[in-house]
Order: structure tokens, then sequence, then C-alpha cells
């Protein structure tokens, strides 16, 4: 566009043409601005956190008649016995087909060493890992929001070194990776998963068998604690129902209880070895409330009464509390 | 051989030692491994080798604990060169005089020549670091580490470490969070692909917090803004290893020589003169403020500059007045014993003064602390934090466990591996003793105690199940234990619930409780001092250590 020609006197003529461009130019920007504005206000709404959303519930496969339900494996060596379990419930191919993804869920909750017993142990996990890959799951996962320091926990722990040789994929809770998730509960419903956990086809919980105060043991359904962020430090106050809604969101397809080396007293962050008991045994099983209920009676002989959430958890349909009733298979090797 | 020209090789030097001083900060930190399972965590490198070689701070711990901590011995191999060749360190070494240089370098000569030549004039007030020198090592000798307020790898681990590196975490994440979330497949890729990289090198596992981070990041980019004004305005006039350093180049063999009779007064050498030591003709070379940049060589012209071994040429040392240095002396003394005549030092400290484990007594903390930030960089938690006044004015910047920002973890000892002089005395997570058995035979680093405000604790004043603090109290047998005890809920029907109480024979004081308690404004459990291990008289029980 051409400049304004100047006269002599500094005074400046305005061509007609150049007068409505200019004019245009400032009606264009105008017009877009308004028009802006009155689109943003339309927009307007209250502020909120971001909207819950909704995911895969539950990771079972279908019930067999003909095979065991429950696996009771004692012996020395703790891959040996994650390999007969599986092998006692009908194989890893019974539940992981080709082109799975694989969640394994061990405890790396704490800041401890295997011989410590706060953990999962480490060559459990990455039996199961192994196991997985065999069936050829496309991707084997391992991960746990842990309550000490993240990459502390899956070091000393031993597991994430142990799960990455075995080919597993191990991911650390970064704090930027959680979703707000409608768990549909009935005490706990909008809360941070980390989402590693959503949206995988198979889920293996693998917990570490331990004393907890307020629950008397922690096992299985204690476990899924370790799938959340937010201000879990809360849910003790109903921590039955929490327990039971977070059952009820995950139905793994498999129950692993580490029972190699259980915790005793001092749970579930231990440290003392005192309060350490070889059992060398390991339980599997499809039904996570039966599982618990059978590591529950057998090794702290409490009965399912004694801990209201497996009752619950029986009532809400996720499995049976009489352990007695399923076909089991126990092992010495 | 434009590469190999002196400056040139300067320069290559500097940006050698910065890049190792920036990797050694950014490692300053356990960034764990997916392929190692060792239980025992250290740090692989020598984090604080900075520290180890800065002669001031060798100085101060000596004149203020009578000895050296371990590794401040290196720092004689940058002592004893300056003896012979002058402050090299300053020019060829240091990461923050590299930072000031290249800064005060950003000024172009067509725009602030005039000024440029009038500010690298020498200028009497560059005597101001030697009179901070002398009032600091003053202040060590009477036992206050005050000099690390100062001392520039704690300025600059301080600055860099508890603000500009954590504000700079924040900005990428940001960034990288648009492009990860935005619309575009292809930004989300670059977006994907940005954060690997940064990730690996620069992203922290987890945002950290400093308190203060705001006004420690405006003071440190007050200093840069400085040498807009005069170049290295922080190395000319406030650095007290400068100082030390120039004061110890007195008798040093190399030096400049003019060849008056071929200066033709362009007055070129002061253009990008670091040390403000007036290369120019006609007047007298200032020998303890030259940095050896060298500039001034190749910028004449005339190539009537050189520096000789042994010239023989009249130059002019620190030109100190007795009285000004008196004054320092008296200054350095009185700011000590004014700094100690509140209760606070001796008779009323802080409840809330927790110093990492492995701390030597206040008294001795004070004295070798130089306020570097190291221990709080390298916690995983966050749970160091530098004080503001909760030990004193005196304590300024030294770290204190605050755990509702962060517990102190249980086998972790990396405060003590990375502090550089003793103020946190080196230990082992054995002697820490966190995941033994506590009460028993066994004597743990304590660092305060905890107690419960039943007022806001919910088995307590609500009713309600709660004991997390319980679930992570990680000695063993647990200091924290509980009693079913009948409570009535709002309605007044009778309810159990386990309520907590705390044995303090067992308690560490590592704030687990603090941290993980519900009451999320003010905690129903917090961590007070009393029972730190390293005081004799902060203390509750009898023979508390020993067993019950």
């Amino acid at each position: 566009m051409s400049e304004p020609e100047s006269t002599e006197a500094g005074e400046v003529t305005l061509s007609r043409r150049d007068a409505l461009i200019r004019l245009l130019r400032v009606a264009g920007v105008g017009a877009g601005s308004a028009g802006l504005g009155v689109w943003l206000s339309h927009q307007r709404s209250r502020p909120e956190t971001a909207v819950a959303a909704t995911v895969k519930r539950g990771h079972t496969v279908a019930a067999s008649a003909a095979l065991p339900e429950l696996a009771i494996i004692e012996g020395e060596d703790p891959a040996q016995l994650a390999r007969q379990a599986l092998e006692e419930l009908g194989g890893m191919n019974r539940f992981v087909s080709r082109g799975d993804v694989v969640l394994v869920k061990p405890n790396i909750g704490w800041d401890r060493t295997p011989e410590q017993a706060a953990n999962t142990n480490p060559d459990v996990v990455a039996e199961i890992v192994r196991q997985c890959l065999q069936s050829d799951a496309k991707r084997v996962i391992v991960t746990d929001v842990t309550c000490n320091e993240a990459r502390r926990c899956f070091q000393r722990s031993g597991i994430a070194a142990a799960a990455q040789a075995a080919g597993a994929e191990v991911i650390l809770p970064d704090p930027s990776r959680f979703k707000e998730v409608d768990l549909q509960g009935e005490v706990l419903t909008k809360w941070q998963v980390f989402d590693a956990f959503l949206n995988v086809d198979k889920v293996i919980n693998v917990p570490i068998a331990k004393h907890h105060t307020l629950t008397g043991t922690t096992l299985g359904m204690k476990n899924w604690y370790g799938i959340l962020g937010g201000s879990r430090n809360q849910l003790h106050q109903r921590i039955h129902e929490s327990l039971v809604d977070l059952a009820d969101f995950m139905r793994p397809t498999l129950t692993v209880v580490d029972c190699y080396r259980i915790l005793l007293r001092n749970g579930p962050t231990g440290g003392n070895l005192q309060d350490v008991l070889l059992k060398k045994t390991l339980v599997a099983s499809t039904d996570p409330v039966a599982i618990d209920a059978y590591v529950a009676k057998s090794f702290w002989n409490l009965n399912p009464d004694s801990l209201p959430y497996l009752g619950m958890a029986a009532k809400r349909g996720l499995g049976t509390v009489e352990f007695e009733k399923l076909r089991t298979r126990v092992k010495k090797l | 051989m434009r590469f190999l020209k002196p400056a040139r090789l300067r320069l290559y030097s500097q940006i050698f030692f910065f890049a190792l001083f920036f990797l050694l900060l950014l490692r300053t930190e356990f960034r764990g491994s997916l392929n190692s399972s060792a239980s025992e965590i250290r740090l692989p490198y020598p984090v604080n080798m900075f520290f180890r070689l800065d002669p001031l701070v060798a100085i101060s711990n000596a004149l203020s604990s009578h000895a050296l901590y371990k590794g401040l011995l290196l720092s004689l191999f940058i002592l004893i060169p300056t003896l012979f060749f002058g402050r090299f360190f300053c020019g060829w070494i240091c990461p923050l005089g590299s930072i000031h240089h290249f800064f005060g370098s950003l000024k172009s000569e067509r725009k602030r020549g005039k000024q440029l030549l009038e500010s690298n004039r020498y200028k009497h007030w560059q005597n101001t670091k030697y009179y901070l020198l002398a009032a600091v090592l003053v202040a060590a000798a009477l036992g206050s580490g005050i000099v690390g307020w100062l001392d520039p790898f704690s300025f600059l681990v301080r600055s860099l470490g508890l603000s500009i590196l954590p504000s700079t975490n924040y900005g990428l994440q940001a960034f990288l969070r648009v492009l990860e979330q935005s619309p575009s497949g292809l930004l989300r890729a670059v977006g994907g692909v940005l954060h690997f990289l940064l990730g690996s090198l620069l992203l922290n596992f987890k945002q950290p917090y400093f308190r203060q981070g705001v006004w420690l990041g405006i003071i440190f980019i007050f200093m840069i803004a400085l040498n807009y004004r005069v170049t290295r305005f922080w190395c000319r006039a406030i650095c007290p290893l400068g100082a030390l350093l120039g004061l110890v180049s007195r008798w040093s063999v190399l030096g400049l020589v003019k060849e008056s009779e071929r200066c033709n007064d362009c007055n070129r050498c002061l253009l990008r003169c670091q040390g403000g030591d007036d290369p120019i003709g006609g007047v007298a070379w200032h020998q303890p403020e030259c940095h050896l940049c060298l500039n001034c060589v190749g910028e004449c012209p005339e190539n009537a500059l050189h520096f000789r071994l042994f010239p023989a040429q009249q130059t002019l040392g620190t030109n100190l007045q007795r009285r000004k240095l008196l004054t320092s002396l008296a200054t350095g003394a009185a700011i000590v014993s004014l700094m100690r005549s509140t209760p606070g030092f001796a008779a009323e400290r802080n409840e809330r003064l927790l110093r990492p484990p492995g701390s030597v007594d206040e008294e001795f903390f004070l004295a070798r602390c130089i306020r570097c930030g190291e221990c709080m960089k390298v916690c995983p938690n966050s749970a160091l934090q530098p004080a503001l006044t909760q030990a004193g004015i005196e304590g300024l910047w030294t770290p204190v466990l605050v755990p509702r920002i962060g517990y102190c973890e249980t086998s972790c000892v990396l405060c003590s591996q990375v502090c550089p002089t003793g103020a946190i005395w080196e230990i082992t997570p054995k002697e820490k003793g966190w995941s033994v058995d506590v009460g028993s035979e066994s004597k743990p680093i304590r660092v305060g105690t905890a107690f419960y405000d039943r007022g806001r604790c919910l088995p307590w004043a609500m009713a309600t199940d709660c004991i997390v603090c319980e679930e992570w109290c990680p000695t063993s047998p647990k200091a924290i234990y509980f009693r079913p005890a009948e409570v009535f809920d709002a309605a007044g029907n009778p309810k159990q619930v386990k309520q907590p109480y705390l044995d303090p024979s067992k308690c560490v004081g590592c704030g687990a409780c603090e941290k993980a308690c519900p009451v999320q404004d003010r905690p129903a459990v917090y961590v007070t001092s009393v029972g730190e291990s390293r005081s004799r008289s902060n203390q509750i029980l009898l023979n508390r250590s020993k067993k019950g």
C-alpha cells in the first residue's frame, strides 16, 4: 500500500482509496474482536477440576468348571512356585491371550529390601512377567503408586530390575500421569488414578501377605490402594467400603499372593527381620475374595467375620468368603 | 591458529568447567535405576566437587572447626597455583564468574563503548570485597558460617538449585503439557520426543518446591543484571573468594608487561577487561584484580601487552586502608555477637528447628554450614527447606526439615553425603538406624519427637477411624501404637475406634506421620525438635536411647 504523500508544508493528503482501506482495516479488527468476545462470553462456565473419565472396569476371564480356582504351592524357589501355581490353575494361556496388554501389580509401596518383606518378592513378579510374555502378551506393564519415594522403592525392592530383566515395561508413577476417574463406588467416586492402570486388557494382582493394624492383614484387595493418587490417606476412615469399591472397580484376572516371606508384625512397613517369617508358599486364585479369606485364615488365623470387607465384597458379587468350597490344588515341591 | 589464541583457550576452559559444574548440579539428585537393585543408595558422582576446590570454604571450615573436613584439602589445587600465577581460577574456572562474563559480554561496543571504557577502569570500591572477606573470616573464627551467604558456589548452588532450576522445570513441564495435550498429532509427537530428551537430563521426576525460591531467584537475577552497569560487579566488588585469591596472587610470578613505547592510548584493552585492573598504558597494573582473562592481550592493536613470567615492571597490590580493615574485622565480630545476643540461640530454640539426620549440634552446625543448599537439592522428598528465621537471623538459608512438605526417607542419607563441610556429618543408613529395631540396643539418629494434637485427631476428636500415622511409622516396633476405645459419635451412639499414642523412646522424628496425616492444613500429629540426638540439652526422657 502506498504511503500518504506528504506535501512540502508537512501536511498529509489522503487518497479516497487509502482512506477506505484504513477504515476497512479498523472495522475488520473491531468486528473480529466483537465476534470473538461474543463467542467467548457464551463459552463461560464455572471451572470444574477435570471431568472424571469412565473407563474399562473388570478384567476377569471366563470361569471353567474343570479347572481349579485356588492353588497353594509350597517350595524352595519363589520363581518355581509362581510357575507351578499358574500351571495348576490351567496355565497362563488361560488368562493371557495373544496381543494382550497385561498389567502386573506388585506391592512396591515401601523403601525396603526384599528380605524385609514389605514389598512383593521380585522373583515372583519376574516369573509372572515371563509367563505373560510366553503367552504372547503384547506388553507387560509393572507399576505401583508407592507410599515412600517411588524411585527408592522401585530400586531397593529389587522389583524394577527383576521385572525389567524379564522383559516388562516398568513405569514409575509419574505425577503428571494421574487422571480423574469415576470409580462408581459407594464411597469412592471421583478419584485420581494412575493412568497406567486404565484401559489394559488383563490385570494380575501380586500382593505380599503382611500384617496391618486396621484390617488385620493387607493382602490382595488392599493392594488396590496402589492405583490411586490424591488424598488416599483419607481412605482409612471408611476402609472396608473403599476396599470393596476398589476391588469392584479392578476385578483382576488373577490374584497371586506372595507368602514366601510374610510380615507378621509392624505392618505394613516392617523393617525388622525378626518380624519376617519364611513360609515359602505362594497362593493363586481367580477369586479375589476367597484368596484373601484363605491367607488371612491360614497365616493369621483370622476368620472372614473379623475382616468385614470380605463379607461386603462377597455380597457385592466379587467372590466368595467360603474358600473351602473352591476347587483347590495343594502342592509341595 | 585462531582457535588456539589464548583468549579462545580460556573460553573453552570456561565452557568445560561450567558444563561440569552444571552437570554435577543436575546430578545432585537420586534419579533411581530400573536396572539396579542395589539396596544402598549413594550418588555415583562427587557432586560437591567445586566446594572441595574452594579455598574460602576450606579456610572458614578450618577457622570454625580447627580442622579440615574430608575433601577440603583439594582446595590446595586452586590455592597453590594461584600463589604462582594469580587469579586464573576467576577467569578460567569459576562457573559463577563465567556466567557473569557471559552476561557482561552482551553489551555491544558500538552502543556502549564509552560506558564500557569508563566502567572498566580500576575503582576504589573494588576493595569492598577484601573488607567483606575480613568480616566473614572473623565471623568464621568466632564460629559462624555466614561466609556461605557470599561464597560464590554457595550463592550459585543455592540460587540455581533452589530457585532457577525448579522454576525451569515448572516452565518446561507447562510447555510440554501444552504440546502433549494439543489436538494436533504432530505437536503431540514433538512433545513426546522433547519430553523424553529433556526428561533424561533436565526434568525432575516430581516438581521440587523451596521456600523463599522467589527471593533467591530475584537476588540472583539482580546480581546478573548488575553486569549491565559494571562488568562482573559481583567478582570485582563482592566475591570474598575472589578477594582471597587476589590477596594470595600478590606474589605471583606471572604478570602483565606493558610496552609503553608502543601504546598509542587507544584504550581498547579496557573494552573487554574482566577484572577492572587497568591494563592501559600510563598507569600501574592492579595485579590482584586481574582474572587473567587475556582479553586485553588479544584486543591490543599494537601488540603492546604481554603476560610474562617474572615481569620487570612495577605493579600495584591491594591497597587496603588500615582503618577500614580494622572496622571490617570489628564488624564481623560484632555481627556474630549481635546475632547471638537473642535468646533464640541459647535458651529459646525454635521447636520446629528440625535439622537433617547426622547434623552436628546447633553451635557447631551454624559454624560449619555454608548455606549452600546441596542437601536441599538432593533431598528426594523436598523435605529440607532453607530457613528464614527458624534458626535466627544467623541461620538464614540453613536447612530445616519440614515434614509437612516432605518427611525424612527411612534409609536415605544423601544429604549427609553431599554436605561439603560436615555440618551434616556423613552417616550410613545403618548408622541412621531407622529400619531396624529402634527400641532396643541400637542407637538411632533422632531428628525430633512426634506429638499428637488430640483436638484435631480423627479417632480422638471425631469418633472416626484413621491411624494412617501408625501405618506409615517406619520404626520397628512402631513408635506409634494404639488402644481401642469406646467413643460416642454426634448422634450419641457408642462406637469402637483405635486411638493412637506415641512412644517417645521409639520415635525418631522422621515426620512420616505428620506427612501422612489426613488433616491436611494443620496436621493432628507433628514433630518438634525435642529429643534430637545431636543435642545433649534438648531432651525429654532420661536415658532415652537405652532400653525402654
